[in-house]
């Protein structure tokens, strides 16, 4: 337990917006941008925006999921963190686990307070944006597990690792944002607790094929 | 095989038989045995890139040999190019996140690595040879009855290398196992040596 407490104290101090100067505050600022820059984009007309600023929330989310992703795993293993808990009998598998909940909370309570002033920006309603806050409750942790399995595949990549475990994430994350988004045009709760489901299945497995991806890496 | 010895101390070894490495396409080393007890250093020599680093990773289990075992007894401290310390971090509070994990990092042990002056700087402001000192202060604190260290000299000026030495020397003296690659000299009074070039490829087993 005071293992887990320890590795968990040190990811919070890392991952946690307002960390390393600020560097972690950057996924939430693009999220907030992207919100911003829809409506230029679209044009000001309140029915098309109230009708497809949920959706763009989701996406901009899962785009905000993919930014940090770098950095999540690949410095630890290089400077030979991963080695030490190895030796101390840590199994990866703790220490992902635990990564998952950091990174977690480092993005997803903060992007659904970030999606208040979203929605305002996207004209929609209170209704909507409790369907939105639900589905992102749901679907955040689905995201950062799946965040979490590509930034373990793609640990021992050197340069274009970043790009290309962003080209991963996508296709992972269809099912997510098909019963995520899809929530808001059904209304229904069925469609937020698919996403549920399928967080909780991600959740499950990526300890598992986190550890098994970094002690592979390691072997290189 | 392990031998219990009938002090009160746990028994504590290291033993390898017919060990072959191999990085990618080329056989590094093979044959290899080796057997260390408590109380027993052990200075593996060779030029850059006969397996030395492997060999280490192999002993601790980072690495899977290419053929043959590694048994062992006792808890493993490793110290290699990597320092395993959050750059970012001041040095105090870097040490701080193992002493949570590992016990207390006692305050001479620090002194003694010249480090206690050091502790407000940021990892990534230290110099070569204080991030090998902080690396140490880590394994210190670590506790290990097995070390293992990889280039522990590299970057060290004249005195640290004798205090390396001193460590090594006291390590073993109070029962512990060291095991240390380097290319360069180092004394430690006992210490058996292993030339990898020996168990290279094409020598005569």
């Amino acid at each position: 337990m005071k293992v887990i407490a320890t590795l968990l104290l040190r990811d919070l101090a890392q991952f946690l917006p307002g960390a390393r100067r600020g560097n972690t505050l950057l996924p939430l600022l693009f999220f907030l941008a992207v919100a911003m820059l829809y409506p230029f984009a679209i044009g000001p007309n309140p029915n098309l925006l109230a009708a497809t600023g949920g959706g763009v929330i989701w996406v901009a989310a899962l785009l905000a999921a993919i930014l940090p992703l770098d950095r999540l795993l690949a410095p630890d293993l290089e400077s030979g963190f991963f080695d030490q808990w190895a030796l101390r009998g840590i199994a990866e598998e703790a220490v992902v686990a635990v990564r998952l909940v950091a990174h977690w909370l480092s993005f997803g309570p903060f992007l659904m307070l970030a999606a208040l002033p979203a929605s305002a920006l996207l004209g929609i309603d209170g209704e909507t944006l409790a369907t939105v806050e639900l589905g992102l409750l749901a679907g955040t942790p689905g995201l950062a597990a799946i965040g979490i399995i590509i930034a373990a595949v793609t640990v021992g990549l050197r340069g274009g690792g970043a790009a290309l475990s962003g080209l991963l994430v996508i296709p992972l994350a269809v099912p997510l944002l098909i019963f995520g988004a899809g929530s808001l045009s059904t209304g229904g709760e069925g469609g937020i607790a698919l996403t549920a489901a399928i967080s909780l299945v991600l959740v499950a497995i990526a300890p598992f094929a986190g550890g098994a991806a970094i002690r592979a890496a390691r072997e290189g | 095989m392990c031998v219990l010895t009938h002090e009160p101390m746990e028994a504590l070894c290291l033993t390898a038989r017919d060990l072959a490495c191999r990085r990618g396409e080329r056989l590094l080393f093979r044959g290899l045995s080796l057997d260390l007890a408590g109380g027993e250093a052990c200075h593996v020599t060779g030029p850059n890139g006969s397996g030395k680093s492997s060999l280490i990773r192999i002993l601790a289990r980072l690495l899977r040999p290419y053929a043959g075992k590694v048994e062992r007894e006792g808890s493993i401290g490793l110290l290699d190019q990597t320092m395993a310390l959050d750059e970012h971090l001041p040095l105090g509070r870097a040490l701080a996140f193992w002493r949570g994990l590992d016990g207390a990092i006692s305050g001479d042990a620090l002194a003694q690595l010249g480090l206690s002056d050091l502790l407000d700087v940021p990892v990534r402001y230290l110099s070569t040879g204080q991030r090998k000192r902080a690396a140490l202060a880590r394994l210190l604190g670590q506790d290990a009855r097995i070390w293992l260290l990889d280039e522990p000299l590299n970057g060290l000026d004249r005195d640290a290398v004798g205090m390396v030495e001193t460590l090594v020397a006291e390590h073993i003296a109070q029962g512990g196992l060291a095991l240390v690659a380097s290319h360069q000299p180092i004394a430690v009074p006992g210490m058996s040596v292993l030339h990898l070039p020996d168990y290279a490829p094409g020598v005569p087993a």
